[in-house]
């Protein structure tokens, strides 16, 4: 149990610390937030990645692995599109 | 040793965390997006590195070749897509964060239950949680990408007693879930827990309409973290809990902000089938049947935008659809070169999810602080000689301001009406997503022309480099 609250301990703080970091974001970057933080999401790699870790197969390392491949494409694709949208932002156009 | 490098391990998941909150903090503000998103990155890419120097992870190539094919998908899809999917691209990266999330909870459920040691109250309540959680944002997002994606129709399917179908669900998940807790080795049990909360997850988005679509994107957002969190709780990973509680509560506030744009509350998003219900269906037919619209020509048109001082651009969702944002772009080009002062409106929730048309505007290389919201553009319609409305159209929606009867009743609108002039790109005169008639339409100052964003922007272009 207590492994629990101080989970939840450090989900409670790290929630209003997200709060704090997004309030006053222009509405210009909602779709390129949300994409990064989608990316941000795809943390469940690191899970995965524990869970498929046994060298010996079981269903949890099959479990395992296809989370770490759902999860990858989360993480590179979520990052790569923010970054493709974002190279697009510009204040001027510069003139070739 | 072995302590040293766990040591070493969580230090490293705290400098990740950090970099997490830096990335956030960075993506707030235009100047530093772009640093903001590689921090994060960085941050993601040292806690998947640490995590394979942990000694429980073995399994090195299968995890390798598991990397290797999700990166390279991942890849793809990113440099493939086109911007206007990006709400669908962004639902369907949701769905596969709640999909690894859920994994990851049934995996750990499964060792837990070979390792022959009687399972504790807490590790089955996260696992339940983590199926739940991520079982729904799965299911909801490929719904939702569905509807975006045009798989499955848009409107809002409903079909009788489904809240207390939902209801029943719940309670069944609720009741499995206490049994779980006396027996957790009841396989039969568990997967029908899985089963349910799959379940969930459609028929929650199902009878939602494409118009509220920002706000279900940004709440699966806010799922994919929660459930990442859950994930965490389960395999006691502080890294994964921070992060998800970051992602999670970042979605919240878009959601809210989607909420406020369209004056509606989450459970009326949720739980109302907004669209299903509304009587326009039938009346818009009649309505357009007695009431003379205007229409105008290209040229005609080409002249008012030509020799007027100020025009304002609203785009909506048909632009999206139409790929139309370059021919704009140009258009707005050709009336700077006669000097007219061109702005762009963006509604809150104007497209398919939050902030749709800045990034398709920045993709046809509009410079952002030509954009305005539309707190600081509404009070300078009174000023605005056009205003050129391409493929909105409960956005602005002047219904919203008096006609307490109407569905959009109190959704802040973009204030056209009050322009000088009215031009309206539209395909038809058939309703929105939100499926009522726009008395915009009707207005003597507003001219309609009728077809494709693009066709009509395009000709546009054309008659006014003759001016």
């Amino acid at each position: 149990m207590e492994g629990l609250i101080v989970g939840l301990s450090v989900f409670v703080l790290a929630s209003f610390v997200g709060f704090e970091l997004i309030n006053k974001v222009p509405p210009t970057l909602h779709t390129p937030l949300m994409s990064g933080a989608n990316a941000i999401s795809g943390i469940a790699v690191i899970g995965a990645l524990i869970i498929a870790g046994p060298r010996d197969w079981n269903v949890t390392v099959i479990l395992g692995l296809i989370a770490v491949v759902l999860a990858t494409i989360n993480v590179v694709g979520g990052f790569l599109v923010t970054d493709r949208m974002l190279q697009m932002f510009k204040k001027k156009e510069v003139k070739a | 040793m072995s302590e040293f490098l766990s040591t070493g391990i969580q230090l490293a998941y705290l400098v990740a965390a950090s970099l997490f909150i830096l990335g956030l903090k960075n993506l707030g503000s235009p100047a530093t997006a772009r640093k903001g998103n590689i921090l994060a990155s960085v941050g993601m890419l040292i806690a998947v590195v640490v995590t394979l120097l942990d000694q429980a992870v073995l399994n090195y190539s299968m995890i390798f070749l598991g990397l290797v094919i999700g990166s390279v998908i991942g890849a793809i899809a990113a440099y493939k897509v086109e911007m206007t999917a990006m709400p669908q691209m962004v639902g369907l990266l949701n769905g596969l964060g709640g999909a690894a999330s859920a994994l990851v909870a049934v995996g750990e459920f499964w060792r837990l239950l070979n390792t022959g040691e009687p399972l504790t109250i807490d590790a089955v309540l996260v696992v339940i949680l983590g199926v739940l959680i991520g079982g729904i944002t799965l299911t909801g997002s490929l719904v939702a990408f569905g509807k975006l994606q045009g798989l499955i129709s848009g409107s809002p399917i409903t079909f009788p007693l489904q809240q207390p179908l939902n209801a029943i669900l719940l309670i069944g998940f609720l009741i499995g879930s206490a049994y779980l807790f006396i027996a957790p080795e009841n396989l039969t049990v568990f997967l029908g827990l899985v089963g349910v909360s799959l379940l969930l997850g459609v028929l929650v988005v199902i009878p939602i309409g494409g118009a509220d679509m920002p706000v279900v994107i940004s709440l699966l957002n806010s799922l994919s973290g929660i459930a990442a969190s859950a994930a965490g709780f389960v395999v006691m990973n502080n890294i994964l809990i921070i992060a998800g509680a970051l992602v999670g509560a970042s979605g919240l506030i878009l959601t809210q902000i989607m909420c406020k744009g369209m004056n509606r509350t989450l459970t009326s998003v949720l739980f109302s089938a907004f669209g299903a219900t509304s009587s326009g269906g039938g009346g818009a037919g009649a309505i357009a049947g007695d009431k003379a619209v205007r229409t105008v020509g290209a040229d005609e048109g080409a002249m008012m935008l030509g020799y007027a001082r100020s025009v304002v651009i609203v785009p909506g969702y048909g632009m999206a659809v139409a790929q139309a944002q370059h021919a704009i772009r140009e258009l707005s080009d050709q009336l700077e070169r006669l000097g007219v002062d061109v702005k762009y409106a963006i509604h809150p929730v104007a497209g398919r999810m939050p902030g749709h048309m800045n990034v398709l505007l920045a993709e046809a290389n509009v410079p952002y602080p030509q954009l305005y919201d539309m707190d600081d553009i509404n009070p300078e319609f009174d000023r605005t000689d056009v205003a050129l409305v391409i493929g909105a159209n409960d956005v602005v929606n002047p219904a919203a301001r008096h006609d307490t009867g109407s569905p959009v009743y109190g959704m802040p609108i973009l204030e056209v009406d009050k322009a000088q002039n009215t031009i309206v790109i539209k395909r038809s005169l058939s309703p929105g997503f939100a499926g009522i008639d726009n008395e915009l339409f009707y207005k003597d100052k507003t001219m309609m022309m009728f077809g494709s964003a693009r066709d009509m922007v395009t000709q546009l272009v054309s008659e006014v480099k003759q001016l």
